[in-house]
Parts: C-alpha cells; structure tokens; sequence
C-alpha cells in the first residue's frame, strides 16, 4: 500500500503538495515513484520560470521510462532542489522529504484547496488499480 | 487491451510471484522488472548471476539431408563453417539485403540444426522459412511451445549451474553447446547469451519450466546478499546495449541492412544467400550510414527514436538510448553518415526539444574482464 500523508495535498497526475501561505513544495507521490522504479534522472526548471497550472514543468526518469512533472498550480518557482542532479535515487528513498522537487509560489494559493485530501487521493489510486 | 490476449510463458505464474511487474512485449506477457528492479537485476549480473526467462524467444528445428544447404540459403552466416555442438549468430536477410531477423543457428549434426529466433518475429520469420522451402529435402517444424528457455548469466553462473547438472561445463566453450540434464532434466546446455557476461541458455520441456527455474534460483541463492536475481526485460535491454548488440526493431529491421549495422562479421558474403547480391552492391557502393555508439557530455538521458545532429543540421537517429547502470553513464546507438562515424565525433542530440552534446565512443561500451 502507498503511503500517502494526511498533512499534504494531491493530484490525479500523482504529484503532492505542503501548502506553506503563498508558497507550496512539490514531489510525486510515492505511488508514482514506486511506478516509475529506479529514478535515475530528474530535469527541473529554473528559479523565477513562471507556469500555469496542469504546465509540465519538468520530468522524472527511470532506466525504462519518462514521465512529465505537472504543477497542479499557477505560480513563479522561487527554488528547484539541485540536489536531485546528484542524487535522483532520493526521489524513490523519500519521496516527501528529500526528494522534493521544487517550491513554487502560488498565482491563486486557493488553487491549492480544490486538490485532493489525503482521504480522497487514496480513493482515487484504488479506482486506478483495476 | 484484454490481457488474456497475450502469451505467456510457462513461468507466467513464478514471475507474478516473485513480484514481477507484468508488460505487453511484442504479444507476449513478460516481466520489465522484479521486486529488486532494473539496477539492481542488471548489477547482479555484471557482478554474481542473473535470471531471465526467455521462453518466449521462438524455435524452428530444421531436419533432414539438405538441413545445411537450406540454412546457407536463407542466413548470411556460413553454416558450412559449423561443427557439431556449435552455434553461431546470423541473420535472415530479404533480397533488398534488410533483416527479417536475427538468429542463433544450432548444428547437432549434419542432418539437424535448430534455428532459435526472437519472440515478437517468430510467425513471420516461420512463414518466410517454410515458404522458401523448395526443393530442399528438410523437415520444418516451428516448436517453440514445447520449449522453456532459462538464460543463467554473470560470473557467478557457472558454478550455480554445475551444481545441477554432471555434464563438465567447462568443456563447453562459448558459442558451443552440449545435449545434458540439469536437475535431471533432459536439456540443451547453450553456453551463450545477450549480456556480454559468461553464462548459459539451458533449452527443455516446456513442462519443467518451473521446476528448472526454481532449481536456478535456489542454487543461486536467491534473497542472499549477492545472490542471484531474476532479472526483467529492462535489465535485459540495459546489459545487451552495454554490451552493443543489435536488438531487432532498433539496430536491425527490414529497413537496415546487417553491414550498416556493424555485422559484417556475420555476413560471409562468399557463400550465396538471400541478399547475397544487395550486400555485395553495398559494399561495393560504400555504406551510407554506420551505426556507432555515443555517451552523453551534457546531462540527459538520449531514447530511442531521438534525433541526432552534428553542425546544426539533423543527420541520424538513435536506435536505443538509456542509462547504462553498471558504467554510471548515459549510452546510446544511433545511425550517422558514415563520414562522421569516428570515435570522438561531437554530436547533439535532441532530447525534448534542447540539443544536448554527446560523443561517439568505442564500442562496445562494456566488455567483461576474462
């Protein structure tokens, strides 16, 4: 079963969110790195690159596979986690911690309350499944 | 989209099992990774064993008084050259010279060769084969259900394979292949493989697939430290190319001929085969296009399909593209003009829409310490 923490918000693309005022970090979910296996490569944008929300603002890739980022928000990114480019494995070790992927601040922070609780993105993965 | 359209092989449940994540590959139902995934599968076999099931790959047994004729007819290599318990990679090749496939030839005798060829061309490759026939006095039979193949390869392979069978495998050189029992199972000892490591392909009934396999890992042991791993189609594909063998699809196919991709070592262009004379023109002409090999300077990772440039203009394509796991770096295959085809040629590739600079390289990437 993934782990899916209460205290953050969710996409249906399996990316998270810790919503901080204006300001949210974002990662993929575990799910989505338990999917994608070995990350062997994260690509991220800029400091100051600005996106709209559903934009790929980067991506993630395994020995097999590439997968877009998507930022589920509106918003200018004020910090990529440059740790990443040595270390992408850290995306599949802890993919809430380290291995966050960039913070952004938010165009509209109410952007971030139409995403899915926990609760509700657990509910979404089982209807995925089969 | 129905997954019980696929085919499986008789190990379909054992890799459900053992946590295999289940694709569709070229219609059949194959493990990509297991529980441990593509690294770490692909690392075992560099540096202990790894396990792959390719029962999937497909076995026509060629029989009867002009077995050897028929073959030096229809492949590019030279069957003639072959003695009894040899094997040798080759090529079907259409009269245009491009490849219908790839192929091991098995010659048990004179009058009985077994030609092992990929999973996903195994019915065109039967209709081509049978559909030349002729005159030839042989018996075809395409029986690839009957058989399980169990490729055990890396260092550590030998010793974990002779502890299940009596036949001396060190009197088995490579590219040479013995009819043996492993756990007491009548099989075909194949010492080959698509890894560049040392190791086996073991052919039996397809029957005792599971038996076989489980034997394999135990005597590997499997979920010790450096143990033996049952290794997916991932690692598979990342051991071959840093091992720069062709994969059909990617370096060869019916639009590539074997001398544009580098096998003109399996191409004996004195005997007379299908193609023969495409070849012969070609070479004559010189090649247009070589296929080399590439690391990435830049970060990023080339796939295949990607576009390849060299002054700005597009001039190639990359064949397959991945991180290579055990050299840490980011390879690649591609076609360029053979004018650039030199080993320290910059190059760019375009991932996603940025060109990113990359080399061409020796190859192979990868060659194992004897």
């Amino acid at each position: 079963m993934s782990n899916i923490p209460d205290n953050l918000k969710y996409s249906k693309d399996h990316e998270w969110l810790l919503v901080d005022g204006d300001t949210a970090t974002l990662g993929i979910t575990d799910y989505a790195q338990d999917s994608l296996g070995d990350v062997v490569y994260v690509e991220l944008p800029n400091e100051g690159e600005n996106f709209n929300a559903h934009d790929a603002f980067g991506s993630v890739e395994s020995v097999k596979a590439v997968s877009e980022i998507f930022t589920p928000v509106a918003g200018e990114i004020v910090s990529s986690n440059e740790d990443l480019n040595d270390t992408p494995e850290v995306v599949n070790d802890d993919p809430y911690g380290d291995g966050w992927m960039v913070k952004i601040k938010m165009d509209n922070s109410g952007e971030a309350d139409a995403l899915l609780s926990a609760e509700e993105y657990a509910e979404f993965l089982e209807s995925e499944e089969d | 989209m129905s997954e019980t359209n696929l085919k499986k092989t008789p190990l379909n449940k054992v890799h459900r099992e053992l946590g295999g994540k289940m694709v569709d590959f070229g219609g059949w139902e194959m493990p990509v990774l297991y529980k441990a995934g593509t690294i770490k599968e692909h690392l075992a076999t560099r540096t202990s064993s790894g396990l792959f099931d390719v029962s999937h790959m497909g076995e026509i047994h060629v029989d009867g008084k002009d077995a050897i004729p028929f073959i030096n007819h229809l492949t590019t290599n030279n069957v003639r050259r072959l003695k009894d318990g040899q094997a040798h990679y080759s090529a079907l090749t259409y009269e245009n010279g491009t490849v219908v496939d790839d192929l091991l030839v098995y010659r048990f005798n004179e009058e009985k060769l077994l030609l092992v060829v990929n999973a996903a061309t195994q019915d065109k490759d039967w209709e081509w084969i049978s559909s030349h026939r002729g005159e030839y006095d042989v018996d075809l039979r395409h029986a690839s259900v009957e058989y399980c193949q169990i490729a055990i390869q890396g260092p550590k392979a030998t010793g974990i394979l002779q502890s299940l069978t009596s036949t001396p495998l060190d009197d088995i050189k490579y590219y040479h292949f013995t009819n043996g029992e492993v756990d007491g199972v009548g099989s075909i000892i194949s010492r080959t493989g698509y890894t560049g490591e040392d190791g086996f392909e073991v052919y039996a009934d397809a029957t005792k697939a599971e038996q076989l396999w489980n034997k394999m890992l135990d005597a590997g042991g499997y979920g010790s430290e450096n143990g033996i791993l049952p290794c997916g189609l991932a690692a598979r594909n990342t051991l071959r190319l840093e091992s720069a063998m062709s994969l059909y699809g990617h370096e060869i196919s019916d639009e590539i001929t074997p001398l544009e991709a580098n096998l003109g070592w399996i191409c004996k262009l004195k005997t007379d085969f299908i193609g023969r004379d495409a070849l012969l023109e070609q070479k004559r002409a010189g090649l247009k296009r070589k296929l080399v090999g590439f690391e990435m300077v830049d970060r990023g990772i080339a796939r295949d399909g990607f576009d390849v440039y060299i002054n700005e203009e597009k001039v190639g394509i990359v064949t397959s593209g991945s991180p290579a796991p055990f050299l840490k770096k980011n390879i690649g295959l591609a076609f360029v003009p053979t004018e650039f085809a030199n080993e320290g040629q910059d190059i760019k590739i375009d991932i996603r829409g940025k060109l990113k600079n990359a080399e061409i390289v020796k190859t192979p990437f990868y060659k194992r310490e004897k």
